[in-house]
């Protein structure tokens, strides 16, 4: 227990805001699979009873599973490529030299802040002008931009964390880069491209924006959500597809902070003492 | 000490970090067997140069040779040697027996031969049994001693280490440092040495290269170095050392004479050192050297009168500072306790007498 110390000290007032704070985030959202559960069309209060009837036509829907399937796809083939980009982009900046080092992170990052929307439109003419039909790689390449930031920071901690000479001695030992590479830096950083593989494929795995200007008749699971959404019979299906994502995606993005964490915590354990040698 | 083939000759080597340059003009052979030690304060350019000897940096100028093969241009994981990190650099997804054995991938041996190897290396940094561990189970000690297993077992012909006891505490250090002596020994491979510890290097070493600013100051045997250091930088930097202002009034093969600050006129060998009739420099003599005596001594020796400024019970030794008319600073004189000829109380402002053997005054090269 470390609560003794100045600095752990509980301070009532800010555990009240952060239990405040938390409510008023994540109440709306748990209206989402309360009203998925409710035996009515309309979303309203007092509940009519308990249905499962919405889950079950959702999954009699081939338009659902199509969808879904297109999300899969795209979303596997994002979580690879921006992973492997991911890698490359945080091996070299921690590293090798770059000049303007803090520049290039700036540029990877930006995707986070500058508006889906702008990006959205950009590719769109960009590729209709190069004469490119839109289809779901058109999609994957939208979410690339957008998955990129998520994986180069998920792995940019695992590659500075790791100490530089567990590379040198390697290559002391007789690795060339490559074998290097695979024995020693690889499994290293192992925890944080699983974590970013996650991370990227449940990101692709519920974005709009890009999918909204770049899908062609293929669409994703969000896009199928809103095109559904003008017909207000089907609101409860959408509701219990929308539950579904939810929990889909909290329980990836929690595995993927549990194992980014593996190994970077582990180096907080204290070493046994040494034993006594006869 | 030369000999035709030494194990590491590094020639007019030079490294320029844009105009900085961090290596000025080194050439050092290092013979075979030889517990060499490169020993500096930090920055002085010491681990660069074990890291040239690794191949992890480039040589701007001159050239390395190992084994007589010249090194320019040829990877880390193509030399002949193997180094301990300071950090230990221990792969932490492997255990200790993985550890060990990673060097060995391209010998492709049979799985018991390769883990005999290991059983071998693991009995000889004395860490039998502890094969299955992992890196974050060992305490420094023991990873240390898995760092040299690790670089030990691909047989180098030269083991370089970059300041590997730093991290431990002084009573584990000290047991390394024999280890790594028995070890030296019983192996017979050549050692490269890094140390900012004058003591562990005076320890530990065949011979020490003094290291400052990105040159080598003096080569020499420990006794060589602490005896006849051949400059201020090289005498302050090993253990205490008194130097008295001097100027050079006459010279005559191998000897100088002396006009010494506080001392008179004195006939000393010169030490190597390049200095002619009129020139400045000093006289460097070791605390432990000078001889206090409460009364004059009456033999006729040479002495010199001053006054007790300053006395510190050390229990084996104490520490006098003693003013001496003409010298500008108290000179400091170290005796063991065991062999101090009076009981009188050493009482501030005493007057008492420095002796010293003719051979104790040094002569250094620089002012």
């Amino acid at each position: 227990m470390r609560s003794g110390s100045y600095i752990t000290r509980p301070n009532r007032t800010l555990q009240i805001y952060a239990c405040v704070f938390l409510v008023v985030l994540y109440v709306p959202v748990l209206f989402i699979p309360l009203f998925s559960f409710n035996d009515s069309i309309y979303v309203r209060f007092p509940l009519q009873g308990f249905t499962t009837n919405w889950y079950v036509d959702l999954m009699g829907r081939d338009a659902v599973w199509d969808a879904m399937w297109n999300s899969v796809r795209v979303g596997v083939c994002v979580a690879v490529i921006s992973t492997v980009l991911g890698v490359l982009t945080a091996r070299a900046i921690t590293r090798n030299r770059i000049p303007g080092q803090n520049a290039v992170v700036a540029f990877v990052m930006l995707p986070l802040v500058i508006p889906g929307i702008i990006f959205g439109v950009a590719l769109l003419v960009l590729l209709s002008r190069l004469g490119i039909p839109l289809s779901l790689y058109t999609v994957a390449l939208g979410h690339l931009i957008v998955c990129m930031p998520f994986s180069v920071a998920t792995l940019l901690p695992r590659f500075e964390g790791m100490d530089g000479s567990m590379e040198e001695a390697s290559a002391d030992l007789g690795e060339n880069g490559w074998w290097t590479f695979w024995r020693v830096t690889f499994p290293i950083v192992l925890p944080g491209i699983v974590a970013s593989l996650l991370l990227t494929f449940i990101v692709s795995f519920d974005e709009f924006i890009m999918a909204f200007f770049l899908s062609s008749t293929e669409t994703t699971l969000p896009i199928y959500i809103w095109s559904q959404l003008r017909f207000p019979r089907e609101f409860p299906s959408v509701l219990a597809l929308s539950s579904i994502i939810l929990t889909v995606s909290f329980v990836l993005v929690f595995i993927a902070l549990w194992i980014g964490r593996t190994g970077l915590i582990e180096k907080d354990h204290p070493r046994p003492p040494e034993a006594p040698k006869s | 000490m030369t000999s035709s083939n030494p194990i590491i000759s590094i020639q007019s080597v030079g490294k320029s970090y844009g105009s900085f340059r961090a290596i000025k003009e080194i050439s050092l052979d290092i013979e075979h067997g030889e517990f060499f030690s490169l020993l500096g304060a930090s920055g002085c350019g010491k681990t660069t140069l074990l890291r040239m000897l690794a191949g992890f940096e480039d040589v701007t100028d001159g050239a390395v040779l190992i084994d007589g093969e010249d090194m320019t241009g040829v990877p880390p994981f193509l030399r002949p040697v193997n180094m301990v990190f300071q950090s230990y650099a221990i792969f932490p997804h492997l255990n200790v027996t993985d550890n060990i054995g990673y060097g060995l991938r391209k010998q492709k041996l049979p799985k018991a031969q390769r883990q005999e190897m290991i059983d071998e290396m693991l009995s000889l940094v004395q860490l039998d049994g502890y094969g299955a561990r992992r890196a974050n189970q060992l305490s420094g000690g023991q990873r240390q001693r898995i760092a040299l297993a690790r670089a030990l077992i691909m047989k180098p012909k030269v083991l370089l280490l970059d300041e590997p006891l730093g991290a431990l505490d002084k009573h584990l250090r000290e047991q390394m440092q024999l280890e790594l002596r028995r070890l030296q020994q019983a192996l017979g491979i050549t050692f490269v040495f890094v140390t900012h510890d004058q003591e562990e290097a005076l320890t530990l070493s065949d011979r020490i290269a003094v290291m400052s600013g990105g040159a080598v100051l003096q080569v020499d045997t420990p006794a060589g170095l602490y005896e006849h250091p051949r400059t201020r930088e090289v005498a302050s930097f090993i253990g205490h050392m008194n130097f008295l202002e001097a100027r050079v009034t006459g010279r005559k093969n191998g000897h100088a004479t002396l006009d010494v600050a506080g001392l008179g006129t004195l006939d000393v060998p010169a030490n190597g050192a390049a200095l002619s009739t009129g020139d400045r420099t000093s006289i460097a003599v070791r605390p432990e050297k000078l001889r206090l005596h409460h009364s004059a001594p009456e033999n006729g020796q040479r002495a010199v009168q001053g006054a007790l400024k300053m006395t510190t019970y050390l229990g084996e030794r104490s520490h006098f500072h003693v003013e001496v008319p003409g010298c500008d600073r108290p000179l400091a004189v170290s005796a063991s306790n065991a062999t101090l000829q009076d009981g009188r109380a050493n009482a501030i402002g005493q007057p008492v007498w420095l002796t010293w053997a003719a051979d104790s005054l040094i002569m250094m090269n620089d002012t």
